[in-house]
């Protein structure tokens, strides 16, 4: 038992060592830096992500697994995940460490705050995001705003929005019948 | 209860017209019919909105409460809120995200009860092809049916009332029953909508609607928290435009159409907070409105986030 726990350890170190060199060079040339303000003026409010939740915590069977950090087609699980984003260079491991979400800079955040994970790559729409511009806030336009958070409308691993059914057209004035009462 | 809730305010009004008219003649008998009682009376000589005092409007609203609850068969309020002070209304549309969903008219439809079967939608949601010569109102598709949205190559332009600073209809209305208010919203007063239509032809963004019959909404879904300038049931002949949810957005919250964009390219607030989601967009993004050589002056900013 203890020797099988070392040994994981050990391969989540070495792979860990190994992966730390690489998250620098995907570091995006294209899309501009965010400054890091440390009491940045984010969103209080948010509308939780309305997700499945069957997936969590993570570590409900993953410390029963060891780390397997090999880029590979998923199929004893997760297999409706596609990461569809910049994939070429990326992979799981880029976003997620144990129970937390993996910020580019090597900081470790909650699940609540995916904003923050984006926000280090995508800076000109988290500064918008922040400012009610980009997203959507709900509730009310004074005081305090009710904000949704970036995983609500993008799925994480395959990010462009999905089109949708629109609703019906407008009837033609020819085709209304008027209900007269 | 009175047996004539149903008749269009058009023909009260014009019965009283006849009565002032007849009043001089000497005829006042003729305008109401015999046997009007008290009631009918109180009606008839309701003062403007505008000119009517705290304890008037609290009688007249009892009075409209009592006859629309009585006709919708439901508890109906009708709310006459003030503008709030210090604030001016504007409203963004961030045409880089809409997805032309039509969600937003629907909505509007139901909270704001538009007739149903008579397609009284305060919203219509244009399209334009790449390519296309955009922003031209009138040579636009607001039929389009695809299975799904955003189409390739289209992008779409919801139109709804501009509320003008500068607004055409007010000016061109003869019954004084359409007027701007202290917060920038332009609104109708249904009982005092004489039908003549003059501010439909004088909007240059088709954005009044006219009500050829008795709306027709399922009493079920029938919105009951209204407001007097806003929400209310209308009757048929008068006309009936967006408000910015005057319901809604004087109680501080937000317009219908913002709650359910399921994209967020909807945004509203006050344009004299500097702080506001309105004031950054206009600061931060390329913002244009419609048909802004026409000096209406509108306070509905379409803008690019990209
Ligand atoms: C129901 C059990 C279960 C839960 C809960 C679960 N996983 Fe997994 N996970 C698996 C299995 C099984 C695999 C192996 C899939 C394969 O190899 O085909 C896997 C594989 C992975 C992999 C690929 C790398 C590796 O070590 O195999 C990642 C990354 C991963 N999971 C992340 C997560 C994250 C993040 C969560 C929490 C949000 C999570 N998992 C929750 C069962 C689970
Ligand atoms: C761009 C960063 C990123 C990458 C890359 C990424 N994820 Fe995620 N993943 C997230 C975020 C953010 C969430 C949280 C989403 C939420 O809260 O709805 C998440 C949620 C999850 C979940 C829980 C939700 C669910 O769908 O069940 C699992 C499991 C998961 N990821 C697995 C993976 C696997 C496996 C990979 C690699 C194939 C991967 N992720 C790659 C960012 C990423
Ligand atoms: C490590 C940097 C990085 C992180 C973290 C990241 N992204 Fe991205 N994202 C990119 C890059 C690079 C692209 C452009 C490549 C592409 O389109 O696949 C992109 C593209 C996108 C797109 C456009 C997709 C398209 O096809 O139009 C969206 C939307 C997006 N990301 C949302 C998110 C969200 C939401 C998160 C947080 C869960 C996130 N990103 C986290 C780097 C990142
Ligand atoms: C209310 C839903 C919503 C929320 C919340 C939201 N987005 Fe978007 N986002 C969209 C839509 C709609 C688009 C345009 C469609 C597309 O290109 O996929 C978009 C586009 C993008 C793009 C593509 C680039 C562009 O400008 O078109 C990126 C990157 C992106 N969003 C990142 C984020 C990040 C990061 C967050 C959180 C800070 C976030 N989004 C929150 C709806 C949303």
């Amino acid at each position: 038992m203890a020797k099988k726990w070392m040994f994981s350890l050990i391969l989540s170190l070495v792979a860990g060592a190994l992966f730390y060199l690489f998250p620098v060079s995907f570091c995006f040339a294209g899309e501009e830096k965010m400054a890091q303000d440390p009491d940045e003026d984010l969103p209080k409010l948010f509308i939780p992500r309305s997700g499945p939740a069957e997936n969590f915590p993570c570590s409900k069977c993953h410390k029963y697994r060891p780390v397997n950090r090999e880029k590979r087609k998923l199929v004893l699980n997760h297999t409706t995940i596609e990461l569809k984003h910049a994939e070429k260079n990326r992979w799981c491991f880029d976003c997620h460490d144990g129970d937390k979400l993996r910020l580019p800079n090597g900081e470790l955040v909650e699940y609540d705050k995916p904003y923050l994970l984006c926000g280090q790559c995508h800076g000109t729409i988290f500064r918008d995001w922040k400012a009610g511009i980009h997203g959507k806030t709900v509730g009310r336009w004074v005081g305090d705003k009710v904000f949704y958070v970036c995983v609500s409308c993008h799925d994480p691993h395959k990010p462009k929005f999905k089109q949708i059914e629109p609703e019906k057209q407008p009837l033609r004035p020819t085709e209304i019948k008027l209900i007269k009462k | 209860m009175s047996q004539d809730t149903n008749k269009s305010p058009r023909d009260r009004m014009l019965d009283r017209r006849m009565f002032l008219k007849g009043a001089v003649a000497g005829l006042a008998l003729s305008a109401l019919p015999a046997g009007a009682n008290a009631y009918d009376w109180e009606k008839f000589l309701q003062k403007h909105f505008r000119e009517m005092n705290e304890a008037e409007l609290k009688k007249v609203i009892e009075r409209l409460e009592r006859e629309t609850s009585l006709e919708w068969k439901k508890k109906i309020t009708i709310s006459t809120a003030k503008a709030i002070p210090d604030v001016k209304f504007g409203y963004g549309l961030d045409l880089s995200r809409c997805i032309g969903c039509r969600r937003c008219v629907y909505a509007c439809v139901k909270e704001n009860n538009q007739s149903r079967a008579n397609q009284v939608h305060w919203i219509t949601v244009l399209r334009f092809k790449q390519g296309e010569k955009w922003a031209d109102l009138e040579n636009s598709e607001k039929y389009y049916s695809s299975k799904l949205v955003p189409e390739e190559g289209a992008f779409y332009m919801p139109v709804q009332c501009q509320q003008c600073e500068n607004p055409p209809c007010v000016k061109a209305c003869p019954a004084q029953a359409t007027w701007k208010e202290p917060d920038g919203i332009v609104v109708i007063d249904y009982n005092w909508c004489i039908g003549c239509r003059y501010c439909m032809t004088a909007c240059p963004y088709g954005a009044r609607r006219f009500n050829w019959a008795k709306p027709d909404i399922p009493q079920n879904e029938l919105n009951p928290e209204t407001h007097y300038l806003g929400n209310r049931p209308r009757f048929k002949g008068v006309v009936e435009k967006c408000t910015f949810c005057i319901q809604r957005t004087r109680l501080g919250k937000l317009p219908a159409c913002v709650e359910v964009c399921p994209v967020g390219a909807r945004k509203f607030g006050n344009l004299l907070d500097p702080k506001s989601e309105i004031r950054y967009l206009m600061s931060n993004k390329r913002v244009f409105r419609l048909k802004e050589d026409l000096n209406t002056n509108p306070k509905f900013y379409y803008f690019f986030a990209t």
